[in-house]
């Protein structure tokens, strides 16, 4: 672990800061994607970097996601360490072949001998009535399919350790960053976005969650932007009397069963908050999880919070009833507790 | 032919290698078939495509090649394979599902990979072309000097996939050779019918890097623009589209009818088997006796032999062996 530090970021800035430090100590580290160069990233991910490192290792594509993430995959095998940003998760549509055919099989099909170290960067989720094609989250998609990691950090902290860690992976990462968590001037205002980074480099290990709130009357596993909300639910079911744990999950894949499972052993209840489609996936996996490590510790049957299984509407009153809120949060573990 | 005797001799000695691979392999694949075809049965289940025919455009490049050099293939991968020189004890190996394969029996025919020589393929039409991109990015970041070369069908050529590699290599001046094999036949639809010019080559000019069309299925002809386009590619002028026109002489896959093609252009195309036209040319031009080309033969058959032998001498994995190799 690292030394506290009373230096804050906004993630946002620790994904970059994590992107420069590794690109300083390997030179096999390259970023290429849609304006990630003279812009610094859409969603500011990779913010400062063309300036320190220049053209050749901050590469501008044209909008050619086929081409492009094809290439990190080809690059990745032959020496590099690509990340490679997926602008919107939403258009992984014109270029899923590379992603779950190519980059996540190629190691498998080897028999181990290749690897792919490349880093898919993607931004996800709503809140902020960007309509259907551009505010899913769809990482229950990517954890389907073998192969591929599945990191989705949602503190500063995490976000900049996590994003070393994925760097050094020898594997295929999707490293999906919430746009609503990166504290980003022009989206929604959050505080939880902001918290202490530390200026050194450090890694935070893929595949294992994090307590972000410890509890003893329900356990609430969550992950990305829905963290902050299950944040402010348990300040508020506090009040009545309610002790809520947080489990952050921050990587779908590898899933940590074990902090699930032992978690509900001790809070006997759990809700699974998901900003994802709520069918066949990340909400169905942790509770069969749950039921399977800790069926006889269950004293009720465990509960969802998720995105219904509709395409994410526009206006801001349907976004709103649709995404996972801090109310429906509350009332759902009100719920469960007096049942 | 302006060419070295050796690399006369290296391209007849691996066209013979390749046709004599899959020759056998399209032997044993129907031999526990038949009488009623069973694609699952046998020694090897699944599609099986072979490249019988489409030897000139493996074998005119592998005299230009360097060690390093990258290459992707197509869902129809073998000849390119033992062009480059992949292991053919564990290329079969792999195709007859062992333990010794080159992917431990997890990808088959369609996904060989090998780190040296480096090699890949992959079951999905136009996939490789934007990992050779990449490879070739690679290569330059790290200035190893190598290139990749990127095969397609001429299906591909009608892919995204396609446009996208060819804008990125030209844009990023990429040493990369694309090599499009015309066999005329996407599966069962003519070229005519699928792509809206005549060449493929002509593609080259919406990207502003050459384009070379070689219109016969000649091993001398393919060496001699392959060794154009990769030297240009290895000075860092950046890349090229090689477009050949070759023949798949067998089906799409084995056991398709090949319905589609009409028995006067089978029955062309077995005349023009490029490998009798090279081995005559070879005689003529007095590079290559019958006799020294059937102790070619004697030696190429008796390598495969031995890799068949190899192959069927492996253990299966072990069936939990599944498990292993998503991750790394």
């Amino acid at each position: 672990m690292t030394t506290m530090t009373d230096r804050k970021l906004t993630m946002q800035k620790a994904i970059a800061e994590g992107i420069a430090q590794e690109m300083a100590v390997d030179p096999s580290v390259f970023v290429m994607g849609e304006d990630v160069g003279v812009y610094g990233g859409i969603f500011g991910a990779t913010e400062g970097l063309l300036d320190k490192y220049g053209p050749e290792r901050v590469i501008d594509t044209p909008i050619s996601e086929t081409g492009f993430i094809g290439a990190a995959v080809g690059a990745a095998i032959n020496g590099m360490r690509p990340i490679v940003e997926l602008m919107f998760v939403d258009f992984f549509g014109v270029c899923m072949d590379q992603i779950y055919n190519n980059m996540a099989k190629i190691h498998y099909f080897s028999g181990g001998n290749i690897k792919v170290p490349a880093v898919l960067t993607t931004a996800v989720g709503g809140g902020y009535s960007d309509a259907g094609q551009h505010s899913q989250t769809l990482w229950g998609l990517f954890a389907h399919l073998p192969g591929l990691k599945v990191v989705v950090p949602s503190s500063a902290y995490d976000a900049k350790g996590l994003m070393i860690s994925a760097i050094r992976d020898d594997n295929p990462v999707m490293y999906m960053f919430h746009k609503g968590a990166l504290g980003l001037g022009w989206m929604v205002n959050n505080p939880h976005a902001t918290g202490p980074v530390p200026e050194e480099s450090y890694t935070v290990p893929i595949g294992k969650a994090r307590v972000a709130r410890e509890g003893t009357d329900v356990t609430i596993v969550t992950v990305g932007l829905s963290v902050h909300k299950a944040l402010d639910a348990a300040a508020l079911l506090e009040a009545d009397g309610v002790s809520a744990e947080i489990i952050d999950l921050r990587s779908l894949v590898p899933l940590d069963r074990e902090a699930i499972v032992a978690s509900v052993q001790k809070t006997h209840r759990l809700l699974v908050v998901d900003e994802d489609y709520q069918s066949f996936g990340m909400s169905g996996e942790v509770i069969t999880t749950a039921v399977q490590g800790a069926f006889d510790y269950l004293d009720a049957p465990p509960v969802r919070v998720a995105t219904p299984d509709i395409p994410i509407p526009y206006s801001h009153p349907l976004e709103t009833w649709t995404l996972p809120s801090v109310d429906r949060i509350v009332a759902a573990v009100t719920e469960m507790v007096s049942g | 032919m302006d060419i070295p005797k050796a690399h006369l001799v290296d391209m007849y000695e691996t066209m013979v290698r390749i046709r004599r691979f899959e020759e056998r392999i399209r032997e044993l694949y129907f031999a526990d078939k038949l009488p009623a075809f069973d694609i699952a049965a046998g020694l090897i289940p699944g599609e099986m495509h072979l490249a019988a025919g489409q030897e000139p455009v493996a074998v005119g490049m592998r005299p230009h090649l360097h060690p390093g050099d990258a290459i992707t293939a197509t869902h129809r991968p073998h000849h390119v394979a033992i062009a480059q020189g992949v292991d053919l004890n564990k290329m079969a190996a792999e195709i007859f599902g062992r333990e010794t394969g080159l992917g431990q029996g997890k990808g088959g025919h369609m996904h060989l990979f090998s780190v040296e020589p480096n090699f890949g393929c992959s079951g999905i039409i136009g996939e490789g072309m934007p990992v050779a991109v990449g490879a070739a990015m690679a290569f330059k970041a790290r200035g190893t000097g190598n290139i990749a070369l990127s095969y397609f069908g001429e299906g591909a050529a009608n892919q995204g996939a396609f446009h996208e590699s060819l804008n990125l290599a030209a844009l990023w001046k990429l040493p990369v050779v694309f090599i499009c094999e015309d066999n005329a036949y996407a599966i069962s639809v003519p070229k005519a019918s699928s792509t809206a010019i005549p060449d493929n080559s002509d593609r080259a000019s919406a990207y502003g890097i050459p384009g070379v069309l070689v219109p016969e299925n000649d091993p001398v002809a393919v060496y001699e623009v392959m060794g154009a386009a990769m030297d240009r590619a290895r000075r860092g002028d950046g890349p090229s589209l090689i477009e050949i026109k070759t023949d798949r002489l067998w089906g799409h896959f084995e056991g398709d009818a090949d319905a589609y093609r009409s028995d006067e252009f089978k029955e062309d195309m077995n005349v023009r088997d490029p490998l009798v036209a090279f081995g005559k040319r070879l005689v003529e031009e007095g590079v290559l006796s019958e006799a020294e080309q059937a102790a070619i033969k004697e030696k190429e058959y008796a390598t495969v032999e031995a890799a068949i032998d190899f192959a069927l001498a492996s253990p299966y994995p072990a069936p939990e062996a599944a498990l292993n190799h998503v991750f790394a």
